[in-house]
């Protein structure tokens, strides 16, 4: 029995939470994805301040706490045309599907939306051939 | 800044500590969940069950209700599974497995991932501001049946 999994849990709750404040009381769908590509590609008009400052929440908060606390890495080591091609795969895949893990899985699957339980097995299962094929095949 | 601006800004600020906390800013728990024949490691599967719990009741609470700052709640997509979802999900899939960032844990740790993270979320905002453009030329495309 490994304690993350309480931190897991705990974590998760808050994104829930997190996700509930925003349909609740903005009647918004709490997707990562939607909320950044709307601003890049312009399409939020009216809406791009309220997604700007989710945006400036989700980038602020934790980085003041690991600002002051220190302690977290994200262990990307990866070769950087690797990186780039996942950033590349992750962009155009969750834009052209219309969401992400916050979209489709959290915000999908609490409201038993069958397009967001689909994308979340397609997404889960081709990540998961991924790290067979590419991570444990090829050493990547 | 509208109080609508507000609860934008605390969603966002909650959202990102609870990717922080829960772990979802290490690639490596990430890959370790997708690693189902290695060491699995099983914290996404309770952060993402520990998500929706509160969201289930969200979305209870929306019936018959319009959120609290006005407006409507965003209504039911139609279930139909179509190729961009699939394909889209696909390529997702792909890009997470690749390195285990999806793009909610990319921007919660742009302020500590260096220039990896920096690199990743460059590309993934590119390919997101490129998507429509892309996806208008597929649609110009295809011949009309």
């Amino acid at each position: 029995m490994q304690p993350e999994w309480i931190y897991g849990l705990a974590g998760g709750l808050l994104i829930g939470l997190a996700a509930a404040i925003y349909l609740l009381v903005n009647g918004r769908i709490m997707g990562a994805s939607g909320q950044l590509g709307e601003v890049v590609d312009g399409s939020a008009g009216g809406t791009m301040p309220e997604k700007l400052w989710f945006l400036a929440g989700l980038i602020a908060a934790p980085g003041i706490i690991v600002l002051l606390r220190g302690g977290a890495d994200t262990r990307l080591t990866s070769p950087v045309w690797i990186i780039i091609a996942a950033g590349l795969c992750v962009g155009l895949g969750t834009r052209l599907a219309n969401g992400c893990t916050s979209g489709h899985g959290v915000c999908g699957i609490s409201r038993l939306a069958p397009r967001g339980i689909a994308a979340t097995l397609v997404y889960i299962g081709f990540g998961a051939a991924t790290v067979l094929i590419v991570g444990r095949g090829m050493g990547i | 800044m509208t109080l609508r601006h507000r609860t934008a800004f605390l969603a966002g600020g909650i959202f990102g500590i609870g990717l922080l906390m829960s772990g979802m800013t290490d690639t490596q728990k990430v890959r370790g969940f997708l690693d189902l024949f290695g060491t699995w490691d099983p914290t996404l599967a309770f952060v993402m069950g520990g998500a929706i719990v509160p969201m289930a009741f969200a979305w209870r609470w929306t019936i018959g209700r319009t959120p609290l700052l006005g407006g409507r709640f965003p209504p039911r997509a139609p279930a139909r599974l179509d190729a961009r979802l699939t394909v889209g999900s696909a390529l997702f899939g792909i890009g997470w497995g690749l390195v285990g960032l999806c793009p909610g844990p990319a921007l919660a740790s742009l302020t500590w991932g260096g220039t990896a993270g920096v690199i990743f979320l460059v590309s993934m905002a590119a390919a997101m501001w490129a998507t429509p453009r892309i996806a208008a030329r597929l649609d110009a495309a295809r011949p009309v049946a």
